[in-house]
């Protein structure tokens, strides 16, 4: 099989080279390959497949087992809302229905402009400030749904 | 050079999401400019637990225990405290009880509790090995390497009485005396730091603020079973507690405490860690070490227990983080004193997250028998907003519901299995008038659906079974012979299940149709939901006699179905409305009543 094109960063090749021998190193370099893409592109699977001589299936098996795995890209800003109980219980459904009507996306669609996502995620271990939301590492807390439109277009402006 | 002051900056995830880290950065330089930098030291702490109220500056020898504190706040705090000696009194906490400044130690909130596995949490800096060897840090595992034998650690173990507080309660002596006499040229120590029950952050809080206490006890783990080789899974949604892992095995390194012959014995242990990705039935022990391996995360049935084979089909001892937790300080000061905590079947202490509608969130340590009642309404201030209180959960998707009735139970794992529920790992929810008890088992069985690894058919069928039941129920179209299949596939479940998750899931279903049957026939012959969280069967109307007229609830409603007007009040177009509830919450005057 042809080895697709796909562009890896020195630091990402020499990442590989430190873990490919170790038993057990899949997890861990998909996890580097979702830190640099944002998802698992298809062709960095096929890729890994070939460095690390593992059926593509078994790493596709990998992916779609674990939550975090991504296999299509996210919009630039993505909008974690929590879901945990602590959060379900104060309002998380509601922040998420609002931000889906601000944005008009449902589910795991991508804003036309590539700009949001939404993704309704696992516990996020801030309970004491629920409902949480987060965006990169930013955490937003103690939320009503009316906070949403403010933090959506705070990322609007910035671009 | 001595400090006169010291200060501590709460650094747990909940206070750095509120900018304590902006806040500890700004009386660094507070104190610089003002002069004082020689006189304070400031240190960026783990959890103090009091999530609530986050985030939480402490400044000794006062004992000031401020609040909700802002980065702005920081050269007020400076230039009053620690250089007039005033304290800012509108950032001191204010007791509910006694309405003035209150110390560190006579707050409600930390009188009950009994700080073992969260020890240095608030107290040292966790990105500093020295200051946890202050606090005895490694005492233990030379103790351990120069003066016991493997023998003895397990003895002092059994004195203990420990028990692993991932939930299940299983000896810890035991496990590590199974591995221990499995002869075998490689045995590995894992700890579980997979926290994956919604609403529970004891173990990221434990690995955040005192990161050394599962390096140490889970070197000692190697020294006692006879392994080389340890790994941390945690997950990855944990960021701050794996960059202080990090920080910590490298220092560990560095002291020679971790490494080629650990303290100059012939001892050698290493720490390496794994990440996880999202999947609840990781949790469970064979499939937290399938995914340590690479692969699926699926559970395979028992036995052979992992003590016997585990990771790579070696003999593997798998703790969770608060076990590991206890064991530095039982070695310290013996398993007799640990045993004298406690109930008689459960000994030592309790971490619980504390969070739900209650007054005071956060994390509470408290010593195994302490009641229910003790925990929610005089460390946790009682239920929010004055509401009544519906039920506690504890186990997340894996426990039950505890009824106002049984909060007068001492904890401990055999008392929490009695009442349909289960210790668990630690988090404890809190319910008011507000929820119900179909929806929150509906929530639960939902994730126990997506969380499914799907191996067998009990758990991949009858979750989602159960979910469609529930489903129907909360939205009107349930029957009585729905009850019955409930508890039938929930028995099923629990008796067929390859794993825990499968097991357990249908706990929270179970436990709720046995407490509050009656709010299940409501829902299916009255079509009613009290609480007004199944929104299909909420009816909004307006009281005539009530409305004032002055519209706010049809300038609030999304979808323009309220009409009316001054002389004909307003009535609701429910074939319009989507219940959404906001009229409800807008109207000042009771108008809208919600059925």
């Amino acid at each position: 099989m042809a080895v697709a094109q796909i562009e890896f960063s020195k630091e990402f090749e020499s990442f590989i080279n430190a873990w490919k021998d170790k038993p057990g190193n899949l997890i861990m370099i998909l996890h580097k390959i979702q830190e640099e893409f944002s998802y698992i592109p298809r062709e960095a699977a096929e890729r890994l497949s070939h460095d690390l001589n593992l059926p593509l299936a078994k790493i596709y098996g990998v992916i779609t087992f674990y939550h975090l795995f991504k296999t299509t890209k996210p919009g630039k800003y993505r909008l974690a809302i929590c879901m945990g109980t602590a959060c379900y219980l104060k309002g998380g459904q509601d922040l998420i229905n609002e931000a889906e009507s601000i944005l008009g996306i449902k589910g795991h669609e991508v804003t036309e402009d590539g700009m949001f996502s939404i993704d309704a995620v696992r516990c996020l271990g801030c309970c004491g400030l629920a409902p949480v939301l987060m965006v990169g590492n930013e955490v937003y807390g103690k939320l009503t749904k009316d906070d949403m439109a403010d933090i959506i277009a705070k990322y609007k402006a910035i671009g | 050079m001595a400090f006169k002051h010291f200060i501590l900056v709460c650094g747990g995830t909940g206070c750095e999401s509120s900018k304590s880290d902006e806040i500890y950065k700004e009386l660094k330089a507070q104190a610089e400019a003002q002069g004082v930098a020689n006189e304070v030291q400031i240190v960026k702490t783990g959890c103090f637990g009091f999530c609530e109220k986050g985030p939480i500056v402490k400044i000794l020898p006062t004992e000031s225990f401020y609040v909700e504190v802002k980065p702005e706040d920081a050269k007020e705090l400076i230039a009053e405290h620690i250089i007039k000696g005033r304290e800012v009194q509108r950032l001191l906490y204010k007791d509910a009880r006694q309405k003035e400044r209150v110390k560190t130690t006579d707050i409600e909130f930390y009188q009950k509790q009994f700080r073992i596995v969260l020890r240095n949490c608030s107290v040292i800096d966790p990105e500093n090995i020295n200051e946890y060897i202050a606090r005895d840090g490694y005492m233990a595992l030379e103790k351990v390497l120069f003066s016991m034998k493997p023998e003895d650690v397990i003895n002092e173990l059994k004195i203990s009485g420990l028990r692993g507080r991932g939930g299940a309660g299983f000896p810890t002596w035991r496990k590590w005396d199974f591995t221990r006499q499995v002869p075998s040229e490689q045995k590995y120590v894992v700890c579980n730091a997979d926290e994956g029950d919604p609403g529970a952050y004891m173990d990221r809080s434990t690995i955040e603020g005192d990161p050394h206490s599962v390096i140490e006890a889970m070197t000692i783990c190697g020294y006692t079973i006879g392994a080389t080789k340890g790994f941390v899974y945690i997950r990855a949604e944990y960021p701050l507690a794996i960059e202080r892992l990090k920080t910590a095995i490298n220092q560990a390194h560095e002291y020679g405490l971790l490494g080629q012959n650990i303290l100059g014995s012939n001892f050698s242990f290493d720490i390496e860690i794994r990440l996880g990705a999202g999947a609840f039935v990781c949790g469970e022990e064979t499939a937290l070490l399938h995914s340590i391996e690479g692969d699926r995360g699926m559970p395979t049935p028992r036995p052979p227990f992992p003590a016997i084979k585990g990771l790579w089909g070696k003999p593997t001892v798998i703790n969770n983080v608060e076990t590991w937790a206890n064991i530095p300080v039982i070695i310290n000061k013996g398993g007799a004193w640990f045993a004298s905590i406690g109930t008689e079947t459960s000994k030592g202490t309790k971490v619980f997250a504390l969070t739900g509608k209650i007054n005071n969130s956060g994390l509470v340590e408290v010593p195994m028998g302490t009641t229910l009642r003790e925990i929610i309404f005089d460390i946790g201030g009682g239920i929010k907003g004055g509401k009544k209180f519906l039920g506690a959960q504890t186990g997340g998707p894996s426990g039950g519901i505890i009824t106002e009735e049984f909060l007068d139970t001492p904890i401990d794992y055999e008392s929490l299995t009695a009442l349909g529920s289960m210790m668990g790992s630690g988090g404890l929810i809190v319910m008011d008038e507000d929820d119900c008890p179909v929806d929150v088992s509906k929530f639960y069985m939902e994730f126990c659906v997506d969380e499914s690894c799907g191996k067998c058919a009990p758990c991949r069928i009858g979750t989602v079974q159960i979910h469609n039941i529930l489903d129907k129920i909360t939205k009107g179209n349930g029957t009585m012979l729905d009850l019955e299949n409930l508890e039938k596939i929930g028995h099923a479940m629990k008796r067929a299940a390859l794993c825990g998750l499968g097991q357990t899931a249908p706990n929270p279903t179970l436990s709720t149709l046995k407490r509050f049957r009656k709010v299940y026939e409501e829902h299916i012959n009255d079509k009613l939901c009290r609480s007004g969280k199944c929104k299909d069967l909420v009816v909004y109307s307006i009281n005539k006699e009530k409305c004032i007229g002055c519209g706010l609830c049809a300038r609030k409603c999304p979808v323009n179905c309220i009409s009316g007007d001054k002389t004909q009040k307003y009535t609701i177009d429910t074939s319009k409305c989507i219940k959404c509830g906001e009229c409800f919450k807008a109207c000042k005057f009771n108008a809208v009543i919600k059925k």
